[in-house]
């Protein structure tokens, strides 16, 4: 499992603090982009009536997501245990294919761009890609 | 061949049109040599990349973030026939510079990102895609020549 160093906890930490209250319009607006800039990922959303962006279930969803990453800022120091159950969630119920929690985060990085662009510095930048690639493995430990 | 939505089309050219390649091309390779370090492997040449802050005050890493977007200028000019258009650059990507195609991926990411940082709310979900389509273009044109 990849070493985040103290530094990268403290650096996402402190930029989530500035997150924290946008959970629902960061997380619906990273969702929306998946699901337009990777098609694919519908596939997994069948049952929503309405997948347009800013609709209902797109937003209680994102925010749902976005607060599962605010659990896992809360357990940067034991991931793998923090996330255990929602790790058996994705696994056993979910079954979503490991490869979409890369094209997430990427959506997730591209709105944070948009929306803190002076805080989104390239060291910012690379500690939070680092955490979203460990809160990714956590999230599969259960899959096998 | 590529189709390409008038959509898709104009988006492309739109944005381009905006981008200040001096500025977005430096802060791009700065981001991906910071963002991802193993490709300082390829710049072993251009000085100080011992932290973020001499890689983004790096006048040699400036310079060639403006060569890359003049290279995807090229691309915007011919969007019907980027293959044709990129095949020299690929022969000198694999044969004289011997960069990793997946090197490719990872800048195209960070451009993605600069570029999303400074059109803002324009930078939408349907832009994002046909910007990303535009790149995985790029991106394979650019990987085509390698054996």
């Amino acid at each position: 499992m990849t070493c985040l160093s103290a530094k990268d906890k403290d650096t996402v930490k402190v930029f989530w603090a500035k997150v924290a209250d946008k959970v629902e319009e960061v997380g619906s607006d990273a969702l929306s982009r998946m699901l337009a800039v990777y098609p694919q990922t519908k596939t997994y959303f069948s049952h929503w009536k309405d997948l347009s962006p800013g609709s209902a279930p797109v937003n209680k969803h994102g925010k749902t997501v976005m607060l599962g990453v605010g659990q896992a800022v809360a357990c940067i120091d034991d991931l793998n245990a923090g996330l255990l159950t929602l790790s058996e969630l994705h696994a056993f119920t979910l079954r979503v294919d490991p490869a979409n929690f890369k094209i997430l985060s990427h959506c997730l990085l591209v709105v944070l761009s948009i929306k803190f662009p002076n805080d989104f510095t390239p060291e910012v930048h690379v500690s939070l890609d680092k955490f979203l690639a460990a809160l990714s493995r956590a999230l599969s430990e259960k899959y096998r | 061949m590529v189709v390409w939505t008038d959509f898709e089309r104009a988006t492309i050219t739109d944005i381009f049109s905006k981008l200040d390649y001096e500025a977005v091309g430096g802060a791009t390779l700065a981001r991906c040599l910071i963002v991802y370090p193993w490709t300082q492997r390829y710049f072993g040449n251009f000085g100080n990349l011992y932290n973020a802050a001499a890689i983004l005050g790096n006048p040699m890493i400036a310079k060639h973030g403006t060569t890359i977007l003049h290279g995807l200028d090229r691309a915007v000019k011919n969007m019907d026939n980027i293959k044709a258009t990129y095949a020299e650059l690929s022969v000198l990507h694999s044969e004289k510079l011997h960069v990793d195609p997946d090197n490719f991926k990872l800048l195209s990411d960070c451009l993605t990102i600069v570029v999303a940082a400074q059109l803002g709310k324009a930078f939408t979900g349907e832009v994002q895609a046909a910007f990303q389509k535009f790149l995985a273009v790029v991106v394979s044109a650019l990987g085509r020549q390698y054996h």
